[in-house]
């Protein structure tokens, strides 16, 4: 099993370990579909291999970036090929497919919300009709159908990760804008978060930015 | 691709018999989306009563979708692309056609600095005159397969590209065939310098700002600019579907209306700063606005270690007629996509060419602002080495030079002979024939 994926982040070392246990523990049937998953995100098209596989798939490799793409299409001869309709290398995969026309061809995901829609009448009108002719369509449709709800997955968790992550900076703010007021107006910490809400509330705005307010401020007098 | 409004949202009304007011165009982050930038930038779009969103997009096969599904109304597009499109070559086959040329030229072929020492230590001699041949190439290509390496691996950015055809006719003028002497490989220009750098490619076929950024670097050699290969070469198109242009003849008139005044401000020397300013930002083209001055404001550099030369024509927007989509260019296209065993030469390449490159369509929207047009379609390529002009409106208008580097002349008059101007190689005519 081809796998040219560098990876380089913690997190990402995990999802490989997942991708490759998944991979190994999956019966490969003679007449089973090779899948090539191509994203620029590592992390995305490691989770969408990982999908692909549980749902009984057989997902050759994924591939962040164009210039490995040529090689492996050669050599992982995939008969689906799924792709980011947003991502660059779409126009790598083309030439691919003009060279040798018996190549399979990318079928495209669509990356973005409102294009969920947008693939089935791609579908209906021929756009995303990219694959090698042995493929059947109700098979095409159900291996996007799997690596949509994952690609959706993928973004609800990042989603929720960013939230997270701008939620922590926003008290970190509001923090260090408390401990100003503490130190130069000598007040009490409850008190000192209760003038920054008494501010936003007056004035329409978020308590995070009366507190950048304040940090500005102090940077500009003290 | 930040907006969101849907391409079938009620329109605002607008005047003088518009069929569609709020529009969608698709660009690819290059130098030569510049005439939709500076339309919407400078208010021409607004002035024909458009409200235009651009929507920046990560390849040309999305612009080519997205036109087709309706997503776009219409897009930036590479010269070969309306007509392949129409012919169904990749991807759902869909009419398209194109009424308004962007630009002239803008490409470049670099090689890395490894190559390009090898080339001189080759042919010394091939590689002292400028344009540059091949043949250095060559040489080196034979002393790889002497010595049992594997073929170097080329780039370029797109199958219907104007850089794929300049890159198979420079190697091919020297007798390189591109298909069986080395890999060609199709990656986004942003990648190119990249993968230059870490040596996954010896050389690749763009436009800018990614040779001049190769050169800035100092990890490549321009061996010869697409100016050299072909003055006044055919580049970008705008193009749209042929149902969207026959649904709304009068928006697409007044769209080419906008674009031309834009190409024509642009056009002038002293308003290139600006260009420059406006495209280089982050939502446009997202590169150094130093490095995108190079070529837009007529300057070049071949290498790191050598001064700038000056090369006005290097992006031409608007003079020499660069906005009239010839019928020549597109047979020109054609000659090369049946070359290289894209398409098969027994088609009607005249009517494909014709029904595509609609030249009437230029011919009302620039009557409508005044501005001369040619009185022919088509024009012969590679007769000129220097101005000339053309007739047009009883006028006499100003054209560029149009030299191929290697003397050859493409008389589109006399199409019986347009197998003759396309010497296919033995092995294409065969995987042709086992095509059909």
């Amino acid at each position: 099993m081809g796998n040219c994926m560098p990876v380089r982040s913690k997190e990402g070392l995990e999802l490989l370990a997942r991708f490759l246990l998944a991979s190994r523990k999956c019966n490969h049937s003679p007449n089973m579909l090779k899948i090539l998953v191509v994203d620029e995100s590592r992390e995305r098209a490691s989770e969408i291999g990982v999908g692909l596989i549980r749902a009984g798939y057989q997902v050759a490799a994924v591939l962040p970036s164009a210039i490995d793409l040529a090689q492996q299409v050669e050599t992982v001869a995939p008969d689906v090929i799924l792709i980011d309709t947003e991502s660059p290398s779409r126009d790598t995969l083309e030439h691919l497919a003009t060279l040798n026309r018996a190549n399979p061809r990318p079928v495209l995901l669509f990356s973005r919300e409102r294009d969920a829609a947008v693939i089935r009448s791609a579908l209906r009108a021929g756009v995303a009709a990219y694959v090698a002719e042995t493929v059947a369509p109700e098979k095409l449709a159900s291996i996007v159908e799997v690596a949509l709800v994952q690609f959706e997955q993928f973004q609800k968790l990042r989603q929720e990760r960013d939230e997270a992550s701008r939620k922590l900076a926003e008290r970190v703010v509001i923090e260090r804008a408390k401990g100003v007021l503490m130190k130069t107006k000598g007040m009490e910490e409850d008190a000192a978060y209760h003038a920054l809400r008494k501010l936003a509330m007056e004035r329409g705005k978020r308590i995070v930015d009366i507190a950048q307010g304040v940090l500005d401020s102090a940077a500009l007098l003290l | 691709m930040t907006q969101f409004e849907y391409a079938d949202e009620p329109q605002p009304t607008g005047g003088s018999g518009l069929e569609k007011t709020r529009l969608r165009l698709g660009i690819i982050p290059l130098t030569d989306c510049a005439p939709l930038v500076v339309a919407k930038e400078m208010g021409y779009f607004a002035q024909q009563g458009l409200d235009v969103s651009l929507s920046r997009e990560p390849s040309w096969a999305n612009i080519r979708d997205k036109v087709v599904l309706g997503e776009l109304d219409g897009a930036h597009m590479l010269a070969g692309m309306p007509i392949a499109a129409t012919l169904g070559l990749a991807g759902a086959q869909k009419a398209m056609v194109t009424a308004f040329s962007m630009d002239l030229n803008g490409n470049a072929i670099t090689v890395s600095n490894e190559l390009y020492a090898r080339m001189q230590k080759a042919d010394p001699q091939a590689m002292q005159q400028r344009p540059i041949a091949a043949t250095a190439l060559r040489k080196v290509i034979d002393e790889d397969r002497a010595a049992g390496r594997p073929p170097m691996t080329f780039a370029m950015v797109f199958p219907v590209s104007m850089h794929n055809y300049q890159l198979r006719y420079w190697m091919a003028s020297a007798g390189i065939d591109p298909d069986r002497d080395l890999r060609l490989v199709v990656l986004p220009p942003p990648q190119m310098v990249d993968n230059l750098a870490s040596r996954a490619i010896v050389g690749y076929c763009v436009g800018e700002p990614w040779n001049q950024q190769a050169v800035e670097l100092g990890i490549g050699h321009v061996v010869v600019t697409g100016y050299e290969l072909w003055n006044n070469a055919p580049e970008k198109v705008f193009g749209v579907t042929r149902a969207w242009a026959e649904a709304h003849p009068n928006t697409h008139r007044a769209l080419l209306r906008a674009l031309l005044q834009a190409a024509r401000w642009m056009d002038a020397a002293e308003n290139r700063a600006e260009v420059v300013h406006l495209i280089a930002r982050r939502e446009y083209v997202h590169a150094p606005a130093e490095v995108v001055a190079h070529s837009m404001t007529g300057t070049w550099r071949y290498a790191h270690d050598e001064a700038p030369v000056k090369m006005t024509d290097f992006n031409v927007f608007h003079r020499y007629c660069a906005n009239f989509p010839w019928r020549s260019h597109a047979l020109w296209l054609l000659a090369q996509m049946v070359r290289w065993g894209q398409i098969d030469a027994q088609q009607d390449l005249r009517q494909i060419a014709e029904s595509v490159y609609r030249t009437d369509i230029y011919r009302a929207a620039a009557a409508d602002l005044g501005l001369p047009v040619p009185d022919v379609d088509y024009k012969s390529e590679g007769l000129h080495a220097g101005a000339w002009s053309i007739a047009g409106g009883g006028r006499q208008l100003e054209m560029g030079a149009d030299r191929f580097f290697d003397g050859a002349n493409f008389d589109p008059d006399h199409p019986g002979d347009l197998s003759r101007n396309i010497p296919v190689h033995a092995m294409h005519m065969a995987a042709l024939h086992e095509k059909i």
